[in-house]
Protein backbone atom coordinates (compact mmCIF):
# COMPACT_ATOMS: atom_id res chain seq x y z
CA UNK A 1 0.00 0.00 0.00
CA UNK A 2 1.04 3.57 -0.67
CA UNK A 3 -0.40 5.70 2.11
CA UNK A 4 -0.94 9.40 1.46
CA UNK A 5 -1.57 12.25 3.87
CA UNK A 6 -4.31 14.40 2.34
CA UNK A 7 -4.78 17.94 3.61
CA UNK A 8 -7.76 20.18 3.10
CA UNK A 9 -9.02 23.65 3.96
CA UNK A 10 -11.97 25.90 3.13
CA UNK A 11 -13.97 22.89 1.98
CA UNK A 12 -11.47 21.80 -0.63
CA UNK A 13 -8.68 19.29 -0.90
CA UNK A 14 -5.36 21.18 -0.89
CA UNK A 15 -3.95 21.46 -4.41
CA UNK A 16 -0.54 20.30 -3.21
CA UNK A 17 -2.17 17.07 -1.97
CA UNK A 18 -3.70 16.46 -5.39
CA UNK A 19 -0.31 17.14 -7.01
CA UNK A 20 1.29 14.70 -4.62
CA UNK A 21 -1.24 12.00 -5.63
CA UNK A 22 0.34 12.08 -9.10
CA UNK A 23 3.61 10.96 -7.51
CA UNK A 24 1.85 8.48 -5.23
CA UNK A 25 -0.03 6.79 -8.11
CA UNK A 26 3.18 6.46 -10.09
CA UNK A 27 4.91 4.81 -7.16
CA UNK A 28 1.92 2.54 -6.45
CA UNK A 29 1.91 1.42 -10.09
CA UNK A 30 5.57 0.47 -9.86
CA UNK A 31 5.03 -1.79 -6.86
CA UNK A 32 1.60 -2.93 -8.01
CA UNK A 33 -0.23 -1.62 -4.97
CA UNK A 34 -3.17 0.66 -4.27
CA UNK A 35 -3.15 4.23 -3.05
CA UNK A 36 -4.97 4.96 0.17
CA UNK A 37 -5.47 8.26 1.94
CA UNK A 38 -5.40 9.43 5.53
CA UNK A 39 -7.37 12.54 6.35
CA UNK A 40 -8.04 14.51 9.50
CA UNK A 41 -11.62 15.68 9.14
CA UNK A 42 -13.01 16.58 5.73
CA UNK A 43 -15.12 13.43 5.45
CA UNK A 44 -17.38 15.05 2.83
CA UNK A 45 -14.37 15.44 0.53
CA UNK A 46 -13.00 11.92 0.95
CA UNK A 47 -15.04 10.03 -1.68
CA UNK A 48 -13.97 12.56 -4.33
CA UNK A 49 -10.37 11.41 -3.97
CA UNK A 50 -11.28 8.40 -6.12
CA UNK A 51 -11.06 10.79 -9.05
CA UNK A 52 -7.33 11.03 -8.33
CA UNK A 53 -6.72 7.33 -7.92
CA UNK A 54 -7.34 6.85 -4.20
CA UNK A 55 -8.81 3.45 -3.43
CA UNK A 56 -9.79 3.95 0.20
CA UNK A 57 -9.79 7.12 2.29
CA UNK A 58 -9.49 6.76 6.07
CA UNK A 59 -10.90 9.75 7.90
CA UNK A 60 -9.86 10.44 11.48
CA UNK A 61 -12.33 12.53 13.46
CA UNK A 62 -12.52 13.73 17.06
CA UNK A 63 -9.53 15.36 18.71
CA UNK A 64 -7.27 14.27 15.89
CA UNK A 65 -9.07 16.52 13.44
CA UNK A 66 -10.39 19.23 15.75
CA UNK A 67 -7.07 20.19 17.25
CA UNK A 68 -3.80 20.30 15.38
CA UNK A 69 -1.34 18.16 17.30
CA UNK A 70 1.39 17.14 14.82
CA UNK A 71 2.77 14.25 16.84
CA UNK A 72 -0.70 12.79 17.42
CA UNK A 73 -1.38 12.96 13.69
CA UNK A 74 1.94 11.25 13.05
CA UNK A 75 0.93 8.49 15.47
CA UNK A 76 -2.38 8.04 13.66
CA UNK A 77 -0.54 7.80 10.35
CA UNK A 78 1.84 5.28 11.91
CA UNK A 79 -1.04 3.08 13.04
CA UNK A 80 -2.56 3.14 9.55
CA UNK A 81 0.85 2.52 8.02
CA UNK A 82 1.20 -0.65 10.08
CA UNK A 83 -2.37 -1.83 9.47
CA UNK A 84 -2.04 -1.34 5.73
CA UNK A 85 1.50 -2.67 5.53
CA UNK A 86 2.58 0.47 3.68
CA UNK A 87 5.64 0.59 1.48
CA UNK A 88 5.60 4.36 1.48
CA UNK A 89 3.92 7.30 3.20
CA UNK A 90 3.66 10.51 1.18
CA UNK A 91 2.42 14.04 1.88
CA UNK A 92 2.12 17.29 -0.03
CA UNK A 93 4.39 20.31 0.00
CA UNK A 94 3.21 22.14 3.09
CA UNK A 95 5.00 22.90 6.33
CA UNK A 96 2.35 20.92 8.17
CA UNK A 97 2.71 17.81 6.00
CA UNK A 98 6.49 17.97 6.36
CA UNK A 99 6.11 18.42 10.10
CA UNK A 100 3.78 15.47 10.59
CA UNK A 101 5.88 13.25 8.32
CA UNK A 102 9.08 14.22 10.13
CA UNK A 103 7.49 13.25 13.45
CA UNK A 104 6.48 9.92 11.95
CA UNK A 105 9.99 9.36 10.56
CA UNK A 106 11.65 10.30 13.83
CA UNK A 107 9.38 8.15 16.00
CA UNK A 108 9.42 5.11 13.75
CA UNK A 109 13.03 5.48 12.65
CA UNK A 110 12.24 5.85 8.95
CA UNK A 111 14.13 7.69 6.24
CA UNK A 112 12.37 10.74 4.83
CA UNK A 113 12.91 12.75 1.66
CA UNK A 114 11.16 16.11 1.42
CA UNK A 115 10.41 17.88 -1.87
CA UNK A 116 10.54 14.68 -3.90
CA UNK A 117 9.69 14.97 -7.60
CA UNK A 118 10.27 11.43 -8.82
CA UNK A 119 10.64 7.97 -7.36
CA UNK A 120 11.86 4.89 -9.21
CA UNK A 121 11.91 1.64 -7.35
CA UNK A 122 12.61 -2.03 -7.82
CA UNK A 123 10.52 -2.66 -4.71
CA UNK A 124 13.42 -2.20 -2.31
CA UNK A 125 15.83 0.62 -3.02
CA UNK A 126 14.31 3.83 -4.32
CA UNK A 127 16.07 6.13 -6.71
CA UNK A 128 14.66 9.54 -6.21
CA UNK A 129 14.96 13.05 -7.56
CA UNK A 130 14.29 15.82 -5.11
CA UNK A 131 14.57 19.57 -5.04
CA UNK A 132 17.18 21.56 -3.19
CA UNK A 133 17.50 25.33 -2.92
CA UNK A 134 13.77 25.83 -3.36
CA UNK A 135 13.91 24.12 -6.74
CA UNK A 136 17.03 25.76 -8.21
CA UNK A 137 18.96 22.52 -7.84
CA UNK A 138 18.07 18.83 -8.23
CA UNK A 139 19.43 16.03 -6.08
CA UNK A 140 19.52 12.45 -7.34
CA UNK A 141 19.62 10.12 -4.37
CA UNK A 142 19.06 6.57 -3.27
CA UNK A 143 16.91 5.63 -0.34
CA UNK A 144 16.87 2.47 1.73
CA UNK A 145 14.54 1.17 4.40
CA UNK A 146 11.40 -0.90 4.56
CA UNK A 147 8.91 1.96 4.64
CA UNK A 148 9.94 5.22 3.04
CA UNK A 149 8.55 8.65 3.74
CA UNK A 150 8.29 11.40 1.12
CA UNK A 151 6.80 14.80 0.65
CA UNK A 152 6.24 16.36 -2.76
CA UNK A 153 7.12 19.98 -3.47
CA UNK A 154 4.38 22.57 -3.74
CA UNK A 155 3.23 23.60 -7.21
CA UNK A 156 5.60 21.42 -9.19
CA UNK A 157 3.74 18.25 -10.14
CA UNK A 158 0.65 18.23 -12.36
CA UNK A 159 -2.79 17.42 -10.98
CA UNK A 160 -4.10 14.49 -13.02
CA UNK A 161 -7.65 13.25 -12.57
CA UNK A 162 -7.77 9.57 -13.53
CA UNK A 163 -11.49 9.08 -13.13
CA UNK A 164 -11.64 6.02 -10.93
CA UNK A 165 -15.06 6.86 -9.53
CA UNK A 166 -15.45 7.28 -5.81
CA UNK A 167 -13.02 6.24 -3.11
CA UNK A 168 -14.32 4.01 -0.33
CA UNK A 169 -14.53 6.04 2.87
CA UNK A 170 -13.85 4.65 6.31
CA UNK A 171 -14.12 6.67 9.48
CA UNK A 172 -11.56 5.53 12.02
CA UNK A 173 -10.51 6.37 15.57
CA UNK A 174 -6.88 5.32 15.93
CA UNK A 175 -5.79 4.73 19.49
CA UNK A 176 -3.25 7.52 19.88
CA UNK A 177 -1.26 8.02 23.06
CA UNK A 178 -2.54 10.96 25.12
CA UNK A 179 1.03 12.28 25.51
CA UNK A 180 1.23 12.89 21.76
CA UNK A 181 -1.39 15.63 22.10
CA UNK A 182 0.85 17.62 24.42
CA UNK A 183 2.02 19.98 21.69
CA UNK A 184 -1.09 21.32 19.97
CA UNK A 185 -2.37 24.65 18.74
CA UNK A 186 -3.49 26.52 21.82
CA UNK A 187 -5.28 29.34 19.99
CA UNK A 188 -5.40 31.20 16.72
CA UNK A 189 -4.81 34.93 16.57
CA UNK A 190 -6.10 37.00 13.71
CA UNK A 191 -3.91 39.60 12.10
CA UNK A 192 -5.03 42.78 10.41
CA UNK A 193 -3.54 42.71 7.00
CA UNK A 194 -3.76 45.70 4.77
CA UNK A 195 -4.23 45.21 1.07
CA UNK A 196 -3.97 42.04 -0.96
CA UNK A 197 -1.65 39.33 0.42
CA UNK A 198 1.31 38.75 -1.92
CA UNK A 199 0.42 35.15 -2.90
CA UNK A 200 -3.02 36.33 -4.07
CA UNK A 201 -1.99 39.59 -5.74
CA UNK A 202 -2.81 39.92 -9.43
CA UNK A 203 -0.03 42.45 -9.92
CA UNK A 204 3.15 42.58 -7.85
CA UNK A 205 5.65 45.42 -7.89
CA UNK A 206 8.93 44.11 -6.46
CA UNK A 207 11.84 46.23 -5.30
CA UNK A 208 15.42 45.33 -4.45
CA UNK A 209 18.67 46.91 -3.42
CA UNK A 210 18.42 49.34 -6.33
CA UNK A 211 15.41 51.03 -4.75
CA UNK A 212 17.82 52.53 -2.26
CA UNK A 213 15.72 53.44 0.77
CA UNK A 214 12.47 53.30 2.68
CA UNK A 215 11.11 56.53 1.14
CA UNK A 216 12.00 55.34 -2.34
CA UNK A 217 9.65 52.41 -1.88
CA UNK A 218 6.90 55.06 -2.03
CA UNK A 219 7.52 55.26 -5.75
CA UNK A 220 6.68 51.58 -6.03
CA UNK A 221 3.56 52.06 -3.88
CA UNK A 222 2.40 54.82 -6.19
CA UNK A 223 2.84 52.56 -9.19
CA UNK A 224 0.92 49.81 -7.38
CA UNK A 225 -1.94 52.26 -6.77
CA UNK A 226 -2.52 52.40 -10.52
CA UNK A 227 -3.70 48.78 -10.55
CA UNK A 228 -6.50 46.86 -8.88
CA UNK A 229 -5.22 44.12 -6.64
CA UNK A 230 -1.57 45.17 -6.72
CA UNK A 231 0.86 44.65 -3.85
CA UNK A 232 4.46 45.73 -3.30
CA UNK A 233 7.03 43.01 -2.62
CA UNK A 234 10.78 43.01 -2.05
CA UNK A 235 14.03 41.10 -2.06
CA UNK A 236 15.78 39.92 1.05
CA UNK A 237 18.32 42.73 0.72
CA UNK A 238 15.56 45.37 0.85
CA UNK A 239 14.14 43.66 3.94
CA UNK A 240 17.57 43.37 5.60
CA UNK A 241 18.12 47.07 5.00
CA UNK A 242 14.93 47.73 6.93
CA UNK A 243 13.16 49.45 4.02
CA UNK A 244 10.18 47.07 4.14
CA UNK A 245 9.00 44.35 6.53
CA UNK A 246 9.72 40.67 6.04
CA UNK A 247 6.06 40.10 5.10
CA UNK A 248 6.95 41.70 1.78
CA UNK A 249 9.84 39.32 1.02
CA UNK A 250 9.49 37.21 -2.08
CA UNK A 251 11.58 34.08 -2.42
CA UNK A 252 12.87 30.91 -0.89
CA UNK A 253 12.61 32.18 2.68
CA UNK A 254 9.78 34.59 1.93
CA UNK A 255 6.56 34.20 0.01
CA UNK A 256 5.75 32.72 -3.38
CA UNK A 257 3.82 34.84 -5.83
CA UNK A 258 1.86 33.94 -8.96
CA UNK A 259 0.57 37.23 -10.40
CA UNK A 260 -0.43 38.07 -13.97
CA UNK A 261 2.33 40.65 -13.92
CA UNK A 262 5.47 41.06 -11.84
CA UNK A 263 7.31 44.35 -12.24
CA UNK A 264 10.81 43.68 -10.87
CA UNK A 265 12.59 46.93 -10.16
CA UNK A 266 16.18 47.28 -8.99
CA UNK A 267 16.63 43.63 -8.20
CA UNK A 268 19.11 41.26 -9.78
CA UNK A 269 17.04 38.06 -9.95
CA UNK A 270 19.10 35.85 -7.61
CA UNK A 271 18.04 32.21 -7.62
CA UNK A 272 16.62 32.43 -4.09
CA UNK A 273 14.46 35.36 -5.13
CA UNK A 274 13.43 33.84 -8.43
CA UNK A 275 12.09 30.60 -6.92
CA UNK A 276 9.46 32.78 -5.27
CA UNK A 277 8.67 34.78 -8.41
CA UNK A 278 8.92 32.23 -11.21
CA UNK A 279 5.18 31.53 -11.01
CA UNK A 280 4.53 34.99 -12.48
CA UNK A 281 2.72 35.03 -15.82
CA UNK A 282 4.63 38.04 -17.16
CA UNK A 283 7.72 39.77 -15.81
CA UNK A 284 8.79 43.31 -16.63
CA UNK A 285 12.27 44.08 -15.29
CA UNK A 286 13.53 47.59 -14.68
CA UNK A 287 17.27 47.57 -14.17
CA UNK A 288 20.29 49.73 -14.92
CA UNK A 289 22.32 46.65 -15.78
CA UNK A 290 21.36 45.04 -19.11
CA UNK A 291 23.29 41.93 -18.05
CA UNK A 292 21.50 41.38 -14.71
CA UNK A 293 20.18 37.81 -14.30
CA UNK A 294 16.59 39.09 -14.21
CA UNK A 295 17.05 40.22 -17.83
CA UNK A 296 17.38 36.55 -18.78
CA UNK A 297 14.45 35.40 -16.69
CA UNK A 298 11.87 38.08 -17.40
CA UNK A 299 9.76 38.65 -20.51
CA UNK A 300 10.20 42.39 -20.93
CA UNK A 301 12.80 44.86 -19.75
CA UNK A 302 13.43 48.54 -19.47
CA UNK A 303 17.11 49.38 -19.11
CA UNK A 304 17.36 52.38 -16.85
CA UNK A 305 17.26 53.95 -13.42
CA UNK A 306 14.08 52.93 -11.67
CA UNK A 307 13.89 56.30 -9.95
CA UNK A 308 13.32 57.87 -13.34
CA UNK A 309 11.40 55.05 -15.00
CA UNK A 310 8.92 54.16 -12.26
CA UNK A 311 7.36 57.65 -11.77
CA UNK A 312 7.16 58.09 -15.52
CA UNK A 313 5.47 54.70 -15.87
CA UNK A 314 3.02 55.62 -13.10
CA UNK A 315 2.07 58.81 -14.95
CA UNK A 316 1.78 57.05 -18.30
CA UNK A 317 -0.52 54.38 -16.87
CA UNK A 318 -2.61 57.00 -15.13
CA UNK A 319 -2.98 58.85 -18.43
CA UNK A 320 -3.80 55.66 -20.33
CA UNK A 321 -6.47 54.48 -17.89
CA UNK A 322 -8.19 57.81 -17.39
CA UNK B 1 18.30 30.12 30.54
CA UNK B 2 20.70 28.07 28.49
CA UNK B 3 20.01 28.52 24.79
CA UNK B 4 21.46 26.79 21.77
CA UNK B 5 21.27 27.77 18.10
CA UNK B 6 22.13 25.03 15.60
CA UNK B 7 23.19 26.46 12.28
CA UNK B 8 24.24 25.19 8.88
CA UNK B 9 26.54 26.90 6.48
CA UNK B 10 25.38 27.18 2.88
CA UNK B 11 27.03 28.42 -0.28
CA UNK B 12 26.35 32.13 -0.79
CA UNK B 13 25.05 31.69 -4.33
CA UNK B 14 23.41 34.54 -6.20
CA UNK B 15 22.58 34.68 -9.90
CA UNK B 16 23.24 30.99 -10.53
CA UNK B 17 24.26 27.80 -8.79
CA UNK B 18 27.54 26.34 -10.00
CA UNK B 19 28.44 22.73 -9.25
CA UNK B 20 31.84 21.20 -8.67
CA UNK B 21 33.10 19.05 -11.51
CA UNK B 22 32.18 15.79 -9.75
CA UNK B 23 28.63 17.12 -9.18
CA UNK B 24 28.87 16.23 -5.51
CA UNK B 25 28.48 19.74 -4.18
CA UNK B 26 27.86 23.37 -4.98
CA UNK B 27 31.08 25.11 -5.97
CA UNK B 28 31.41 27.90 -3.45
CA UNK B 29 34.97 28.86 -4.39
CA UNK B 30 33.88 32.07 -6.08
CA UNK B 31 31.04 33.04 -3.74
CA UNK B 32 32.01 31.75 -0.29
CA UNK B 33 29.70 30.55 2.45
CA UNK B 34 27.09 32.10 4.65
CA UNK B 35 24.52 30.78 7.09
CA UNK B 36 20.88 30.23 6.15
CA UNK B 37 18.46 33.13 6.81
CA UNK B 38 16.35 31.04 9.19
CA UNK B 39 19.43 30.29 11.26
CA UNK B 40 20.45 33.94 11.47
CA UNK B 41 17.13 34.38 13.26
CA UNK B 42 17.77 31.30 15.40
CA UNK B 43 20.99 32.88 16.69
CA UNK B 44 19.34 36.24 17.28
CA UNK B 45 16.56 34.62 19.29
CA UNK B 46 18.99 32.52 21.34
CA UNK B 47 20.88 35.73 22.16
CA UNK B 48 17.78 37.81 22.91
CA UNK B 49 16.35 35.22 25.30
CA UNK B 50 19.60 35.26 27.28
CA UNK B 51 19.71 39.05 27.25
CA UNK B 52 16.28 39.07 28.87
CA UNK B 53 16.42 36.01 31.08
CA UNK B 54 20.12 35.67 31.81
CA UNK B 55 22.16 32.54 31.10
CA UNK B 56 24.38 31.49 28.23
CA UNK B 57 23.79 31.30 24.51
CA UNK B 58 25.71 28.82 22.41
CA UNK B 59 26.09 28.43 18.65
CA UNK B 60 26.68 24.95 17.27
CA UNK B 61 27.44 23.80 13.77
CA UNK B 62 28.25 20.45 12.27
CA UNK B 63 30.54 20.76 9.29
CA UNK B 64 34.13 20.90 8.05
CA UNK B 65 36.76 22.85 9.95
CA UNK B 66 36.09 26.17 8.23
CA UNK B 67 32.48 26.20 9.41
CA UNK B 68 34.12 27.97 12.34
CA UNK B 69 33.67 31.14 10.24
CA UNK B 70 29.90 30.91 10.68
CA UNK B 71 30.26 30.05 14.37
CA UNK B 72 32.48 33.10 14.93
CA UNK B 73 29.91 35.11 13.06
CA UNK B 74 27.32 33.89 15.57
CA UNK B 75 29.56 34.86 18.47
CA UNK B 76 30.06 38.25 16.82
CA UNK B 77 26.28 38.55 16.80
CA UNK B 78 26.19 38.12 20.54
CA UNK B 79 26.36 34.40 21.32
CA UNK B 80 28.54 33.49 24.30
CA UNK B 81 29.95 30.11 23.28
CA UNK B 82 30.66 28.13 20.14
CA UNK B 83 30.71 24.40 19.47
CA UNK B 84 32.01 22.87 16.26
CA UNK B 85 31.17 19.27 15.43
CA UNK B 86 33.89 18.71 12.94
CA UNK B 87 33.40 16.52 9.87
CA UNK B 88 35.76 15.63 7.06
CA UNK B 89 33.86 17.70 4.52
CA UNK B 90 31.62 14.94 3.14
CA UNK B 91 27.96 15.86 3.09
CA UNK B 92 25.98 14.62 6.09
CA UNK B 93 22.32 13.76 5.59
CA UNK B 94 19.44 14.68 7.90
CA UNK B 95 19.40 11.45 9.92
CA UNK B 96 23.11 11.40 10.72
CA UNK B 97 23.18 15.15 11.40
CA UNK B 98 20.31 14.88 13.87
CA UNK B 99 21.82 11.84 15.58
CA UNK B 100 25.18 13.57 15.97
CA UNK B 101 23.68 16.79 17.34
CA UNK B 102 21.39 14.94 19.77
CA UNK B 103 24.32 12.83 20.93
CA UNK B 104 26.54 15.90 21.32
CA UNK B 105 24.14 17.96 23.41
CA UNK B 106 22.39 15.19 25.34
CA UNK B 107 24.40 15.69 28.53
CA UNK B 108 24.06 19.46 28.49
CA UNK B 109 21.11 21.16 29.98
CA UNK B 110 19.89 23.46 27.25
CA UNK B 111 16.48 24.98 27.93
CA UNK B 112 15.84 26.11 24.39
CA UNK B 113 17.31 24.55 21.27
CA UNK B 114 16.74 26.69 18.19
CA UNK B 115 17.05 25.32 14.65
CA UNK B 116 16.14 26.65 11.23
CA UNK B 117 12.81 25.24 10.04
CA UNK B 118 14.64 23.85 7.02
CA UNK B 119 18.16 24.40 5.77
CA UNK B 120 18.72 26.93 3.00
CA UNK B 121 20.33 24.43 0.67
CA UNK B 122 19.05 20.89 1.21
CA UNK B 123 15.74 21.66 2.96
CA UNK B 124 15.12 18.24 4.47
CA UNK B 125 12.58 19.57 7.01
CA UNK B 126 13.44 17.07 9.72
CA UNK B 127 16.66 17.68 11.66
CA UNK B 128 15.10 19.69 14.51
CA UNK B 129 12.21 17.25 14.89
CA UNK B 130 14.53 14.23 14.91
CA UNK B 131 16.74 15.83 17.56
CA UNK B 132 13.66 16.57 19.69
CA UNK B 133 12.56 12.95 19.60
CA UNK B 134 16.03 11.66 20.39
CA UNK B 135 16.19 13.97 23.40
CA UNK B 136 12.55 13.35 24.28
CA UNK B 137 11.68 17.06 24.14
CA UNK B 138 8.62 18.83 22.77
CA UNK B 139 9.09 20.61 19.46
CA UNK B 140 7.29 23.39 17.62
CA UNK B 141 8.18 24.30 14.05
CA UNK B 142 8.07 27.20 11.60
CA UNK B 143 8.05 29.77 14.40
CA UNK B 144 7.89 33.48 13.56
CA UNK B 145 7.14 34.96 16.97
CA UNK B 146 8.65 33.80 20.23
CA UNK B 147 8.43 34.61 23.92
CA UNK B 148 9.34 33.01 27.20
CA UNK B 149 7.15 33.22 30.28
CA UNK B 150 8.74 31.39 33.19
CA UNK B 151 9.07 27.77 32.10
CA UNK B 152 6.68 28.20 29.20
CA UNK B 153 7.66 29.00 25.65
CA UNK B 154 5.00 30.84 23.66
CA UNK B 155 5.60 30.27 19.98
CA UNK B 156 3.57 31.45 17.01
CA UNK B 157 3.61 30.61 13.39
CA UNK B 158 2.01 32.33 10.43
CA UNK B 159 -1.10 31.04 8.73
CA UNK B 160 -3.09 33.00 6.17
CA UNK B 161 -4.93 35.73 8.06
CA UNK B 162 -3.20 35.32 11.39
CA UNK B 163 -1.09 33.05 13.53
CA UNK B 164 -1.32 29.76 15.38
CA UNK B 165 -0.11 29.88 18.95
CA UNK B 166 1.62 27.01 20.76
CA UNK B 167 2.56 26.94 24.41
CA UNK B 168 5.13 24.35 25.44
CA UNK B 169 7.11 23.68 28.57
CA UNK B 170 10.84 24.18 28.40
CA UNK B 171 13.18 22.51 27.72
CA UNK B 172 11.99 22.50 24.13
CA UNK B 173 13.15 22.47 20.53
CA UNK B 174 12.01 25.44 18.44
CA UNK B 175 12.50 25.54 14.66
CA UNK B 176 12.26 29.05 13.28
CA UNK B 177 11.77 30.97 10.08
CA UNK B 178 13.20 34.19 8.77
CA UNK B 179 11.04 37.12 9.89
CA UNK B 180 11.05 35.94 13.53
CA UNK B 181 13.24 38.89 14.46
CA UNK B 182 15.69 41.32 12.87
CA UNK B 183 19.14 39.81 13.25
CA UNK B 184 21.80 42.28 14.32
CA UNK B 185 24.95 42.69 12.30
CA UNK B 186 28.20 42.14 14.10
CA UNK B 187 30.38 45.23 14.32
CA UNK B 188 33.95 45.03 13.06
CA UNK B 189 35.10 44.99 16.65
CA UNK B 190 32.83 42.19 17.78
CA UNK B 191 33.89 40.18 14.73
CA UNK B 192 37.56 40.58 15.71
CA UNK B 193 36.78 39.78 19.34
CA UNK B 194 34.83 36.67 18.35
CA UNK B 195 37.81 35.15 16.56
CA UNK B 196 39.82 35.22 19.75
CA UNK B 197 37.38 32.94 21.45
CA UNK B 198 38.17 29.29 21.79
CA UNK B 199 35.58 26.99 20.25
CA UNK B 200 34.72 23.66 21.77
CA UNK B 201 35.49 20.92 19.27
CA UNK B 202 33.37 17.77 19.38
CA UNK B 203 33.84 14.61 17.40
CA UNK B 204 30.40 13.89 15.95
CA UNK B 205 28.93 10.42 16.27
CA UNK B 206 29.01 9.03 12.75
CA UNK B 207 25.98 7.05 11.57
CA UNK B 208 24.78 6.00 8.13
CA UNK B 209 22.07 7.91 6.27
CA UNK B 210 19.47 5.90 4.43
CA UNK B 211 18.94 8.83 2.08
CA UNK B 212 22.17 9.09 0.08
CA UNK B 213 22.83 11.81 -2.44
CA UNK B 214 24.36 10.39 -5.62
CA UNK B 215 24.65 13.41 -7.82
CA UNK B 216 23.46 16.99 -8.13
CA UNK B 217 22.05 18.54 -11.26
CA UNK B 218 21.25 22.12 -12.19
CA UNK B 219 17.85 22.03 -13.89
CA UNK B 220 17.58 23.11 -17.53
CA UNK B 221 17.21 26.85 -17.43
CA UNK B 222 14.18 28.17 -19.24
CA UNK B 223 16.08 31.40 -19.59
CA UNK B 224 15.53 33.47 -22.64
CA UNK B 225 16.41 37.07 -23.13
CA UNK B 226 13.75 39.58 -22.14
CA UNK B 227 12.45 41.83 -24.90
CA UNK B 228 14.00 45.23 -24.22
CA UNK B 229 11.29 47.88 -24.48
CA UNK B 230 13.76 50.72 -24.46
CA UNK B 231 16.10 52.71 -22.29
CA UNK B 232 15.14 55.08 -19.52
CA UNK B 233 11.84 56.97 -19.18
CA UNK B 234 11.33 57.01 -22.94
CA UNK B 235 10.52 53.31 -22.78
CA UNK B 236 7.32 53.76 -20.79
CA UNK B 237 5.05 54.25 -23.82
CA UNK B 238 6.12 50.88 -25.15
CA UNK B 239 5.60 49.45 -21.68
CA UNK B 240 2.05 50.78 -21.45
CA UNK B 241 1.29 49.22 -24.81
CA UNK B 242 2.61 45.86 -23.63
CA UNK B 243 0.62 46.10 -20.38
CA UNK B 244 -2.52 46.88 -22.38
CA UNK B 245 -1.96 43.77 -24.45
CA UNK B 246 -1.60 41.77 -21.25
CA UNK B 247 -4.93 43.21 -20.13
CA UNK B 248 -3.63 44.11 -16.71
CA UNK B 249 -4.51 47.81 -16.79
C1 LIG C 1 19.62 30.41 1.84
C2 LIG C 1 19.30 31.75 1.24
C3 LIG C 1 17.96 32.14 1.11
C4 LIG C 1 17.64 33.36 0.52
N1 LIG C 1 16.32 33.70 0.43
C5 LIG C 1 15.99 34.83 -0.25
C6 LIG C 1 14.60 35.19 -0.46
O1 LIG C 1 13.68 34.54 0.04
N2 LIG C 1 14.34 36.29 -1.19
C7 LIG C 1 15.32 37.08 -1.73
O2 LIG C 1 15.00 38.07 -2.41
N3 LIG C 1 16.62 36.78 -1.52
C8 LIG C 1 16.98 35.68 -0.81
N4 LIG C 1 18.31 35.41 -0.58
C9 LIG C 1 19.33 36.42 -1.00
C10 LIG C 1 19.68 36.35 -2.47
O3 LIG C 1 20.73 35.44 -2.64
C11 LIG C 1 20.17 37.73 -2.99
O4 LIG C 1 21.21 38.20 -2.18
C12 LIG C 1 19.08 38.80 -3.04
O5 LIG C 1 17.90 38.31 -3.63
C13 LIG C 1 19.58 39.98 -3.86
O6 LIG C 1 18.70 41.07 -3.68
P1 LIG C 1 18.66 42.24 -4.76
O7 LIG C 1 18.33 41.68 -6.09
O8 LIG C 1 17.79 43.30 -4.19
O9 LIG C 1 20.14 42.83 -4.70
P2 LIG C 1 21.32 42.76 -5.75
O10 LIG C 1 21.63 41.37 -6.13
O11 LIG C 1 22.41 43.59 -5.22
O12 LIG C 1 20.71 43.45 -7.05
C14 LIG C 1 20.41 44.81 -7.13
C15 LIG C 1 20.04 45.10 -8.60
O13 LIG C 1 19.55 46.41 -8.71
C16 LIG C 1 20.06 47.02 -9.89
N5 LIG C 1 20.04 48.46 -9.63
C17 LIG C 1 20.81 49.19 -8.78
N6 LIG C 1 20.46 50.48 -8.80
C18 LIG C 1 19.42 50.58 -9.65
C19 LIG C 1 18.60 51.67 -10.08
N7 LIG C 1 18.77 52.91 -9.61
N8 LIG C 1 17.63 51.42 -10.99
C20 LIG C 1 17.43 50.17 -11.49
N9 LIG C 1 18.19 49.11 -11.11
C21 LIG C 1 19.16 49.32 -10.21
C22 LIG C 1 21.42 46.43 -10.06
O14 LIG C 1 21.81 46.47 -11.41
C23 LIG C 1 21.20 44.99 -9.58
O15 LIG C 1 20.82 44.16 -10.66
C24 LIG C 1 18.66 34.21 0.04
C25 LIG C 1 20.00 33.83 0.18
C26 LIG C 1 20.33 32.61 0.78
C27 LIG C 1 21.76 32.24 0.90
Amino acid sequence: MVLTLIEHGDGEIAETSLEMLTLARDLADQVDEDVSAAMFGGEELAAGLGEYGVDTAYVCGGDLSESYAPEARADALGILMDDLDSAAVIGGGTDTANEVLAHLSAKRDLAMAANTLEVDTDGETCEITRQRWGGSLLEHATMEGETKVFSAPDHELPIEPVGDGEAAVETITPDVDEASFEVAIDRVEEADIEGVPLPEARIVIGGGRGVGGEEDFEQLEELADQFDGATVGATRIAVDEGWVSHDAQIGQTGQKIAPDLYIAAGLSGAVQHWVGAKGSENVLAINTDPEAAIMYKGDYAIVGDLHEVVPELTDAIEAATD
Amino acid sequence: METLACIKRVADTGAEIVLTEDKQSVDASAVGYTMGPHEECAIEEAVQVVEEEGGTSTVLSLGPEDVEDQIYEGIGRGADEGIIMETDGEEWGPESTATAIADGVEERDFDLLFFGNESGDNANYQVGIRVAHQLDLPVVTGIKDFDVDGDTAIAKRDVPGGSEVFEVDTPAVITVKEGLNTPRYPSMRSRMQAKKQELEVLDPKDTEDRLQMQELETPEAEDSEAEVLGEGPEAVDNAVEVLEEMEVL
